[in-house]
Formats: C-alpha cells, structure tokens, sequence
C-alpha cells in the first residue's frame, strides 16, 4: 500500500533548498526517515519536511510552489 | 481637497491596507483594493469602494505581480497607487511604471528609491551633507587589497554587508583579521547569488546600539521631521515594540539627529513619508545614519500619537501634488507614545508562526488606546504572508504613564484561537531593563534566552 508524506503546516511547498538549487528529490529516489524532501514556507519563515519513514518516491502530489495545507500529502511513497 | 473625486489603489495587503483605505476615505478619494485569492475575506477588501483578484495566494504571484496591479488600475480607473510598506513599496521599476501609466504614485521618485535603495549611494549622498555614517568603506570592496587600509580605519569587529541586501539579509560578521580574510571572498559569491549582486562594503560593527530613526515628510522641495522613534527591542532584526520619542536622547542629540534627518532627505528632494534609522550609541552620544526607508513604516503610528499629525494623509496629499501644510515650527510632541506588534506567532514554541482561525476578538479600548488591524472574529489568518495580526498602540503624558496604560491595555486585548504574542509584550511592559529604559539592539534576544521559557504560561491580571 501507498504510504504518503504529509505537510507539517500549511504554507507555500518548496522541493528545492534555494531557487537556483537542485530539488530535495526526484520522483523515483529513495529516502530514508528523517530525511529533507521539501520545505514549507508560513508567514515568511522557513520548515523543513522530512520523511516519516523510508521508501521510494513514487510520485509528488503538488507541485513545487503549491499552497498546501497542514496534513495535505506531498508526496506517495512505495 | 486635491484627492477629491480621485480613486487610489491599494497595492498591498492587511493591517496597512485598512490604514491607508481609511486615510483615502478622509480624503475623498474612492478606493480600489487588489487582493489575492487567499484574501477574498479580508477586512481591506469588504472596506474598500472596489475589489479586484490579482492572483494566487503566493505573493510572488500577486501582490508582487506589476503587471496584474497595473492592469487593475486601469481597468477601474485608479488615478493614484499607494504601495503600503513591504511587498512593491520600494520597488524603483514599479514607481516609474505606475508615473508612466499616468497615475500618481504615492512615495518619492523612482530616483529617490533607487538613490536610497543603493547603501553605498546613499551613505555618499549622506556624507556630502556632512550626515556621520557608520565607520567604513566609502564605496564597494572587490579585494582584499582594497579592502586593507578600510579595516584598519575600522577595526574590528567590522560587517561585511551586500550592498543589494537589506532587513538584516547579507551580512557577514568577522571579528578578527583572518576570520575577515576567509569571509571576504565567499560573501561575494553569495550576494550575487541571493540578490544577484555581488556589491559588498564594509561597516564597523557598533556592540550595544540602540536603533533610533527618525521620521521626514516631504513635498519635492520642502522637507519637515516629526522627530525619532527608537526600535531597538527587535527579534531576528525584526522590531517587536517601537515608542516616540526615545527614552535615551537627550535633547541636544535630538535635536542635531532631526536636523540630519532634514539635511539628508532635502538633499534628495524627497517627496512623500521616509524614514531615517540610525544607530545610536548611547555610551558617546554618536549616532550614525545607516539607510533611508522611502515609504510609509509599519511602526508610524506612534509619531502620530505624539504629534497628531496623520502620517498617511498627509503622504497622500504631498504626493497628489499638494504642498506640505505644515512648517517645522509647527510640528510639536507632546507625552509618550508606544507600539506592539501582535503577531500569530507562538511564544512558547520558539515564536512558530501560527495561522488560523479568530475565533473570539476583544479589542482593548479607554483614553489614549489604538489598535490598527484586519482581524475580526472568525477571521482566518492565511498562512501565505507575514503573521502581523495588529499593533496595539498606546499614548499617555510620560513614558511610565505610558507603560502603565500598554500594561492594562494588552489585559484587555483578548485574541482565541490562534496563539499571539500579547503575553510577550505583557512581560517587557513589566521587566525592570524595559521601564528604565535601558536596552539595545540584542537585548531582547539575550532576555529570551534566560527568560523566554516562562513566556508560555500566564500571565497574572
């Protein structure tokens, strides 16, 4: 079964570290628990979402720059 | 009445949104709010005569989108543009392009932004009006050549600062000569990759300063102050309590602080509000002009208080084209006048922003007591922009009158819902450094470390 990466908070979804960086991750890399895959932005400051366990990233469910709301998945894993 | 029969936009969002529809309403004027999908159920939106979406919830997408704001203006046929604070307010290219559309844009000449928006321009415009700046470089330093003879006029510690940055961003701190060595060359790189300008310059850094800044109005020739405001009770360089006038200037400094002020932005031709922040360092009686904000400021309200003039009107009659109504022998203060800002932000969790939902509102009231806000009750604070929920404003005859009425008012304010940070301000209200007087830029910081875990309890009444 599908296991699913959600937001921690609402805000603005970022899968990049800075603008003019490489994403956090790709569809199909693999990630450990506790790993970064994105950050939020709320009200100007910056969170960071890590994974609640390990998987494969089977496909982001918003895209980057998408608002998102607290508890929205990101992101599926397999 | 030069605004009569006109139409302003609101080219920004919350607190300063509402504050500038009411001033546009005193004046005559119809109001035009743009807001962005997140902000249908804003305050500044049901206040204002006319409404238009301009995009997504992201500022970047809207509130920042020149092109949207402009073609909103035309289509309602706004004939003036007010920028707020933040967001477009000192963006060169957007006040030249509102002129070019043949409206009136409510701050100074695009000239004036981009001449004060340049720290290295604007310290040489400040030192050919003999207006003292920071120990430093008088120019950009590429290399550590050039960058030599500067610190050793500096010592140390000296900043390394992005002559593009602003707000506290792009700075660099070394406190000895091999530490400025390895930082130099990197700081480069990272300017031009965070503002896409590798512009640096050198700045002594003064310990222990207190943030004193004073307030100008201008009409393109003539130039009035309303005198200081101090700020330095800031978390992250960001201001949390700001009052009029500051409890350390004495009167001589005060004085030769406003006439700078004037000197410097007269020197410009400034039109419109502006703020002048210096640093001032109380152990020698220096202050040091550090940069000019060309609009209209978040903590403005308190140099109303104290002078009963109205900031924001009167902005927008000088930039209407109105001469300024007042000398400077007619501008006085009298008492005391503090601010605090309620932001949604949580003090018991290291001040994590926190959006949501008002769900009960008691707005605190009696003499001498604002709040200037766009929350009401069942109001939900969207999590896209900053989390300034208001600012609660009080003015009294004296400074300890003052905090005795901030102290009773902030009992009454009652926000439910989402946590706030009343109980913060209610604890320097009553900290012994903070009725004295006696602060600086890092003192708040330093307070929040020994005592800011007691933040998240009550407060007793």
């Amino acid at each position: 079964m599908a296991k699913e990466i959600v937001s921690p908070l609402p805000g603005t979804f970022y899968r990049r570290p800075a603008p003019d960086k490489p994403p956090f991750k790709a569809e199909g890399d693999g990630v450990a628990a506790g790993e970064v895959i994105g950050l939020i932005e709320v009200m100007k400051s910056f969170h960071e979402v890590k994974a609640t366990e390990a998987g494969t990233i089977r496909s982001f469910l918003v895209d980057n720059e998408d608002a998102v709301m607290a508890g929205q998945p990101l992101a599926e894993l397999d | 009445m030069s605004g009569s029969g006109g139409k302003l936009l609101v080219a920004n969002r919350g607190e300063i949104a509402v504050r500038v529809i009411r001033a546009a309403r005193e004046l005559g004027l119809k109001t035009v709010q743009v807001y962005s999908k997140a902000d249908a159920e804003s305050l500044a939106v049901q206040l204002a005569d006319e409404a238009v979406e301009i995009g997504p919830p992201q500022a970047s997408k809207s509130y920042l989108k020149v092109d949207a704001i402009l073609e909103a203006a035309r289509a309602t046929g706004a004939t003036a543009v007010h920028p707020g604070y933040g967001f477009l307010a000192e963006n060169a290219g957007f006040a030249d392009a509102v002129e070019a559309a043949g409206m009136a844009w409510i701050g100074p000449s695009g000239q004036a932004i981009r001449l004060m928006g340049d720290k290295v321009a604007a310290r040489s415009a400040a030192h050919a009006v003999h207006v003292p700046t920071v120990p430093g470089s008088d120019g950009h330093v590429a290399t550590l050549e050039e960058a030599r003879p500067v610190i050793r006029r500096t010592g140390f510690p000296v900043m390394i600062k992005a002559a593009a940055g602003g707000g506290g961003r792009g700075i660099r701190i070394a406190r000895d000569e091999a530490q400025f060595e390895k930082l130099l060359p990197t700081a480069s790189a990272e300017a031009l990759a965070a503002f896409g300008d590798g512009g640096l310059y050198l700045e002594k850094l003064i310990e222990r300063s207190r943030h004193v800044e004073v307030q100008v109005l201008g009409d393109g020739q003539h130039v009035v102050h309303l005198f200081e405001r101090e700020c330095s009770l800031q978390r992250r360089r960001q201001k949390v309590w700001e009052e009029a006038p500051s409890p350390a200037l004495p009167e001589e400094v005060r004085e030769k602080l406003c006439a700078s002020a004037v000197a410097l932005a007269a020197a410009v031709n400034y039109r419109g509000a502006g703020t002048l922040e210096y640093l001032y360092d109380d152990t020698t009686g220096e202050f040091y002009f550090i940069e000019m904000n060309t609009r209209i400021q978040v903590e403005h309200p308190v140099t109303e208080m104290i002078t009963g003039v109205d900031l924001v009107r009167e902005q927008i009659r000088v930039c209407l084209g109105e001469r300024l109504r007042m000398r400077q022998e007619d501008i006085r203060r009298t008492g005391h006048a503090i601010e605090v800002r309620i932001n949604a932000e949580d003090p018991a969790r290291d001040f994590l922003p926190h959006p949501g939902t008002i769900e009960t509102l008691t707005v605190p009231g009696g003499p001498g007591v604002r709040f200037d806000t766009m929350i009401y009750p069942g109001y939900t604070v969207p999590p896209f922009y900053d989390s300034l929920l208001g600012k609660l404003i009080v003015w009294d005859e004296d400074r300890g009158q003052a905090l005795a009425r901030l102290d009773r008012a902030l009992g009454e304010l009652r926000i439910e819902g989402i946590p706030t940070t009343r109980d913060l301000h209610r604890a320097l209200a009553r900290q012994a450094d903070v009725r004295e007087g006696r602060f600086h830029t890092t003192w708040l910081e330093h307070w929040l470390e020994s005592e800011g875990q007691e933040l998240g309890r009550e407060v007793a009444d």
